[in-house]
C-alpha cells in the first residue's frame, strides 16, 4: 500500500502525534505544580488512541507506507497492552513522590514519544523501520531513567543505559547489515525469500548476523547475556519508569523477536500455520540456552538483593527467561503463551512496583528493612503483596500460574527436545518462591501487631485494586483472555 | 442437597470470607464463627456419609460444569469409599482443631481465616476428579500452611515454613510435569475419571526420553504425592514443621495433610496407571521398611516430646505404604491372592484413617503439657501420673493406641498392611516387624520418663487437663477405641471402592500375564 493510502489505518499513531504536540504545547502554559495536567492530555488522548486501535482491530492485515509496517491483529493486541500500561503508569507516576520536585511535563511527552516507538517495534516488517523504532524507544528511556537529576543513582542509571544500549544497538545494526549483504533487501518477506536459496555456505556470517541482531533484541527484553544494565538502571529510574521499562518495552520487544524471528528464520509462512520447521538456523536451540541461561541467573542473584526494587528488577530478567521458554517451539501454541504471559505480567509486576511506590511514599525506603513488619501496620498492603508474590511464583490460583501453565503447555506439547526447558523452568519458580517470599517473610512473619492501620492513599488504593483484581481472577477465570488472544492471533503473512 | 459436595468445600472459604470482615478486636465473635462454619461442614459430612452407598464402588454425587472449555477443564466433583472416610477425618479434625486453637491470641482474625482456607482446600483435594481443579486446591493448602507454621509457630518458625514451602512446591512442580504429560498423551482433557479409561492404552508403549513414558509420569506424580506422605528421603521437612506449628496444626499436619499423599497415590498413580503398578511394587514396599525403621529409630533418639510424635508419623505412614504394595498379591502372577490384596489395601486406606485420628490425639496431648510447662523435653518432666491422674489416663490410651495395642484400631490396621504384604514381601514384612518393636520402645520409654519415678519438683502445682481440652480428645479416644474392638463398619464402607481398584491392577496384571 503506498504513503497516501496508508494514513487511513495509521490512524492510531497519528492521534497520538496529535497528542504529544498537544501535551507539549499545555505544558508551556502550566506552573511547575500543575505539571499533573500534561499527563491528564496524554491519558485522554491514549483512550482515544485505544479506541481507534480497536476500531481498526478486525481490517484484514496489511502493510503500510510500502513494507515498511504491517497492521494485524497481533499488533493491535500489543499496542493495547502498551496503552493500558501506559495509562496505569500515568496514574501512578502523579502519586509517586519521587517525582515532586520535577516539572512532570516533559516527563509525560517523553512517554508518549515512546509508545509511538512502541507501537512502531510491535508493528515494523522491515530491518531499517525496526531499528528507527529500536532506537526511538530506547532514546526516550535513557532521558526518562535519568529524569531524577538531582539524584545520583537517577543520573548514573541514565548513563549506563546510553552506554548500554548505544553499544547493543551498534552490535544489532552491525549484524543487520550482514543480513542485508547477504539478501539484498531490507524487506522481512524478501529477506526470508532470500535466505531459503542461499547456500550453506552462508551459514556462518548467518549464524554470525543472527547472534548480533539477538545482541540488540536482548538487550531489549533484558535476557542474559544483555541484561548487565537492568538492575542499576531498574534501581536508579524513578519507580514509575522502572516499572514501565519492565513491561511495556518487553511487549514489544516479544513482539518483534516473534515477527522476526518466525517471520525470516521459519520456513513457509512462518505465522499462520500451526506447525514449521525451521530453516537449519540453530536459532531455536540458541533461544532455549538463553532462556534457561536468564531465568536462572535472575532467580539466583535475586536470592541475594537487599533492596526489593533491585530484586524486582532480577526477578523481571527471570520473567523474560520464562517467555522466551516458549519461543523455540515454532507454533501459534507458542505465540499464544507468551501473549496471555505478557498480560498477566502487566498486572502482577506493575502492582509489585506499584507497592514499592507505596512504600518508598511512606517511608523513603525500597530495602527489606523498610517492610519489617508491614503486614501488621498495613494489612491492605501486605495482602495485595503477597497476592502479587504469589503470582509472580506461578502458584495457582492466580494470573501468573496461567502464565506459566501455558508455557509449560506448550512445551509438553511440542514434544520430548522441549522437556528439559519444563524442568528447568519449574526448577527456577520454586527458586523463585525463596527470594519472593522473603518479602511476605518480613511484612508478616517479623514485626508485631500495631493497634493504628495505615491505608494507602486513595490513588494509590485504586491502583492496587485495578492491578490485584485481574491477577487473581485471571487465575480463576482467564476464557475471555484467551478468547481475545486467539482472536488475536493472525498475522500479516506473505509469500513472495 | 443437590450439591453436597460443593457445600463442603465452599463452606469454610464462606466462613473465611466472614472471618475477614468481623472487626478485629472481636476476637471471641471469630473463634465461635469459625466454630461453627467447621461444625456445620462436619454435619454436611455425616449427611454426606448418611446417604452414601457403601455397595456402589464408583463416584456417587457427582457434579460436573464446564469452566475453562479451551483447555477441557472441568468443575468435577465426586466421592466415593476411598474418598469419603478422608473427608469425614477432615470435617471432624477441623471442627476439633478449632477448639485446640481456643487460646491462640495473636492475630485470631487471620488465624482463622488461614484455617477456614485451608479447610477448603484439604476437602477440595478429596473431592476433585478434575486434575486441574486439583491441581488447585492441592496449591491453594500452601500459603495458609506457610503462614499458619510462619506466623504462629515456635521460635524456629520462619525456617521451618520456607522448608515446607519449598519442599511442597518442588513436588508439585514435578506433578504439573506429570499432569501436563497425561494431558496430552490421553487426549487433551483433565477429566480424571476419562484419563483413567484412556491412559492404559494411550500411555502403551508410548516413550518419554527413551523410557517407558507411564513410568516416568509415574515417578514424576509419586515425587510429588511422596513428599506430602512424606516417604524417606523426602522427610526431612515435617520433624521441623511438626515442631514449630502450633498444636492445632500439627494435628491438621499429621492428622491429615499427609493423608493427602496416600491418598494422591492411590486414587492417581494406582488409578491411572494400574499397570505401572507392578513395576514400582517392590520399590514401595521397601520404601514402606525403610520409612517404618528410620521413622522409629529417629524416634527412640528424640529428646522432644513433638518431634518424638512427628517421627511415629513417619513410621505409621511406612505401614501405609507397605499395605499399598501388597495390592500386587491379587495378579496372577503372585497367585491371585485375592484376600491378601484387599487386607492390604484396606488396611492401608484403614491405617490412613487410624493414624489421623491417633496422632491427632498424641498432639493435642504434648500441647496439652506443652501450654503448662512451656516445654517438651521429655527427660524434664517426671512424675507427672500423680500430679495429673486424667491426662496421665489419657496420655497412656493415645501411646497405646500409637504403639498398637490390640483392642485399639491402629492394631487393626497395622495387622492388615502385614498381613496382606506378606504372601508377596515375606522378607520386607519380617524385617519391617523390628519397626514394630522399635515403636512400641520409643512410646514407652517416653512414657515412663514423663510420667513415672519421681514428680519434678518444679511441676508440683501443674493443673490436671481441663474440660475443653477434654472435650477435643475424648471423641478421638472413642472412635480409636470403637474401631479397635468392631472395624467392620468401617470395613463395609470401602470394600466395594478397594475391590475396583485390585480389580483394575489384577486385570492389568493377568493380561500382561497371557
Amino acid at each position: 500500500m503506498n504513503n497516501l493510502q496508508s494514513l487511513e489505518f495509521f490512524v492510531p499513531e497519528l492521534i497520538l502525534v496529535i497528542t504529544i504536540i498537544a501535551a507539549l504545547i499545555t505544558d508551556l502554559f502550566l506552573k511547575k505544580s500543575k505539571t499533573d495536567v500534561v499527563g491528564w492530555v496524554l491519558g485522554i488522548g491514549l483512550i482515544v488512541v485505544a479506541l481507534s486501535v480497536i476500531n481498526l482491530r478486525h481490517v484484514p492485515p496489511t502493510t503500510l507506507f510500502l513494507d515498511m509496517i504491517v497492521i494485524d491483529p497481533f499488533s493491535s493486541f500489543i499496542k493495547l497492552v502498551v496503552i493500558l500500561s501506559t495509562i496505569l503508569i500515568i496514574i501512578a507516576s502523579w502519586n509517586n513522590d519521587e517525582l515532586k520536585d520535577y516539572r512532570k511535563g516533559e516527563y509525560f511527552t517523553i512517554m508518549g514519544i515512546m509508545v509511538i516507538g512502541l507501537f512502531l517495534m510491535a508493528s515494523s516488517v522491515d530491518i531499517i523501520m525496526l531499528y528507527i523504532a529500536i532506537e526511538v524507544v530506547s532514546i526516550m528511556s535513557f532521558i526518562l531513567a535519568a529524569y531524577l537529576k538531582l539524584d545520583t543513582r537517577s543520573n548514573e542509571a541514565g548513563l549506563k543505559y546510553v552506554i548500554y544500549g548505544s553499544f547493543s544497538s551498534g552490535v544489532m545494526l552491525y549484524g543487520l547489515s550482514i543480513v542485508y549483504g547477504l539478501t539484498g533487501s531490507t524487506n522481512y518477506f524478501e529477506i526470508q525469500e532470500a535466505i531459503s536459496t542461499l547456500d550453506s555456505t552462508a551459514n556462518p556470517a548467518l549464524i554470525m548476523a543472527l547472534l548480533m541482531i539477538f545482541a540488540g533484541f536482548g538487550y531489549k527484553i533484558s535476557a542474559v547475556p544483555f541484561h548487565f544494565w537492568t538492575p542499576d538502571v531498574y534501581e536508579g529510574s524513578p519507580t514509575t519508569i522502572t516499572a514501565y521499562l519492565s513491561v511495556a518495552p518487553k511487549a514489544a520487544g516479544f513482539a518483534m523477536i516473534i515477527r522476526f524471528f518466525h517471520q525470516i528464520f521459519s520456513d513457509g509462512n512462518a505465522l499462520g500455520l500451526n506447525l514449521i520447521g525451521a530453516t537449519d538456523m540453530p536459532w531455536p536451540e540458541i533461544i532455549g540456552v538463553l532462556a534457561v541461561v536468564t531465568m536462572t541467573l535472575g532467580n539466583l542473584v535475586a536470592i541475594q538483593q537487599e533492596s526489593v526494587k533491585r530484586m524486582l528488577a532480577y526477578s523481571s530478567i527471570a520473567h523474560a527467561g520464562y517467555m522466551m521458554l516458549a519461543l523455540p517451539v515454532i507454533s501459534i501454541d507458542a505465540v499464544e503463551a507468551v501473549m496471555i504471559y505478557l498480560f498477566v505480567y502487566l498486572f502482577m509486576n506493575l502492582g509489585a512496583f506499584f507497592i514499592v511506590i507505596t512504600i518508598k511514599n511512606k517511608t523513603g525506603g525500597e530495602t527489606f528493612e523498610d517492610y519489617r513488619g508491614l503486614g501488621w501496620k498495613m494489612p491492605f498492603v501486605g495482602s495485595v503483596m503477597t497476592l502479587f508474590m504469589l503470582s509472580l511464583t506461578g502458584l495457582p490460583p492466580t494470573a501468573g500460574f496461567v502464565g506459566k501453565l501455558y508455557i509449560f503447555k506448550t512445551l509438553i506439547g511440542a514434544g520430548e527436545s522441549f522437556y528439559w526447558l519444563v524442568i528447568a523452568g519449574g526448577v527456577n519458580s520454586v527458586i523463585s518462591l525463596y527470594y519472593y517470599f522473603h518479602v511476605v517473610k518480613v511484612m508478616f512473619l517479623e514485626g508485631e501487631r500495631s493497634d493504628e492501620i495505615i491505608q494507602p492513599p486513595a490513588p494509590l488504593f485504586g491502583l492496587l485494586i485495578v492491578t490485584a483484581v485481574p491477577s487473581l481472577l485471571l487465575g480463576l477465570y482467564w476464557n475471555p483472555l484467551v478468547t481475545w488472544v486467539k482472536d488475536s492471533l493472525i498475522f500479516y503473512t506473505q509469500t513472495l | 442437597m443437590e450439591n453436597i459436595l460443593s457445600l463442603l468445600i465452599w463452606l469454610p472459604i464462606l466462613g473465611a470470607i466472614v472471618v475477614v470482615f468481623i472487626p478485629r478486636d472481636k476476637e471471641d465473635i471469630i473463634r465461635y464463627t469459625s466454630a461453627a462454619f467447621t461444625g456445620l461442614q462436619f454435619i454436611v459430612a455425616i449427611q454426606l456419609w448418611r446417604k452414601f452407598e457403601p455397595e456402589n464402588g464408583g463416584m456417587q454425587f457427582m457434579e460436573r460444569l464446564d469452566w475453562i472449555p479451551s483447555l477441557n477443564i472441568s468443575y468435577i466433583l465426586g466421592v466415593d469409599g476411598l474418598s469419603l472416610p478422608m473427608v469425614m477425618l477432615t470435617a471432624m479434625l477441623f471442627f476439633i482443631g478449632v477448639f485446640v486453637s481456643w487460646n491462640i491470641n495473636k492475630a485470631v482474625k487471620g488465624y482463622f481465616a488461614l484455617y477456614l482456607l485451608l479447610d477448603a482446600g484439604v476437602v477440595g483435594v478429596f473431592l476433585s476428579l478434575d486434575f486441574f481443579l486439583f491441581y488447585i486446591f492441592w496449591e491453594v493448602m500452601l500459603l495458609p500452611m506457610y503462614f499458619l507454621i510462619g506466623m504462629w509457630g515456635g521460635p524456629q518458625r520462619e525456617y521451618a515454613a520456607i522448608k515446607f514451602f519449598l519442599y511442597t512446591l518442588f513436588g508439585s512442580v514435578l506433578m504439573l510435569v506429570g499432569i501436563l504429560g497425561l494431558y496430552f498423551t490421553c487426549g487433551k482433557t483433565f477429566d480424571i475419571l476419562l484419563i483413567m479409561e484412556r491412559a492404559p492404552e494411550a500411555l502403551d508403549g508410548a516413550l518419554w526420553w527413551g523410557m517407558s513414558a507411564s513410568k516416568v509420569i509415574w515417578v514424576l506424580l509419586f515425587i510429588g504425592f511422596a513428599i506430602k506422605v512424606p516417604v524417606f528421603p523426602f522427610h526431612t521437612w515435617l520433624p521441623l514443621a511438626h515442631v514449630e506449628a502450633p498444636t492445632a496444626i500439627s494435628v491438621i499436619l499429621a492428622g491429615i495433610l499427609l493423608k493427602l499423599g496416600v491418598y494422591g497415590i492411590i486414587r492417581i498413580n494406582y488409578g491411572i496407571m494400574p499397570d505401572t503398578v507392578w513395576w514400582f511394587a517392590g520399590g514401595l514396599a521397601f520404601l514402606g521398611l525403610v520409612n517404618v525403621i528410620w521413622g522409629a529409630m529417629c524416634a527412640l533418639a528424640q529428646t522432644d516430646l513433638k518431634k518424638l510424635v512427628a517421627y511415629s508419623s513417619i513410621n505409621h505412614m511406612g505401614y501405609t505404604l507397605l499395605g499399598m504394595a501388597a495390592v500386587v498379591a491379587a495378579g496372577a502372577a503372585n497367585g491371585g491372592d485375592l484376600k491378601a490384596a484387599q487386607a492390604g489395601l484396606s488396611g492401608a486406606v484403614f491405617q490412613m484413617f487410624n493414624h489421623g485420628t491417633i496422632s491427632a490425639m498424641l498432639f493435642i496431648l504434648v500441647g496439652v503439657v506443652y501450654e503448662r510447662a512451656h516445654h517438651r523435653d521429655i527427660d524434664g518432666f517426671g512424675g507427672l501420673a500423680s500430679q495429673m491422674p486424667v491426662y496421665t489416663g489419657i496420655t497412656a490410651l493415645a501411646f497405646f493406641a500409637g504403639l498398637g495395642l490390640p483392642g485399639f484400631s491402629g492394631f487393626v490396621s497395622e495387622a492388615m498392611c502385614f498381613i496382606g504384604a506378606f504372601p508377596v514381601f515375606k522378607t520386607i514384612v519380617v524385617l519391617s516387624t523390628i519397626g514394630i518393636l522399635l515403636n512400641a520402645a520409643y512410646f514407652l520409654w517416653a512414657f515412663q520418663r514423663v510420667f513415672f519415678g519421681k514428680l519434678n519438683e518444679k511441676y508440683k502445682d501443674m493443673p490436671e487437663i481441663n474440660s475443653l481440652e477434654l472435650f477435643t480428645v475424648i471423641p478421638l479416644a472413642i472412635i480409636t477405641l470403637f474401631f479397635g474392638i468392631y472395624p467392620r463398619p468401617y470395613l463395609d464402607l470401602i470394600r466395594s471402592t478397594m475391590d475396583q481398584i485390585i480389580e483394575k491392577v489384577a486385570f492389568v496384571a493377568n493380561y500382561a500375564a497371557m
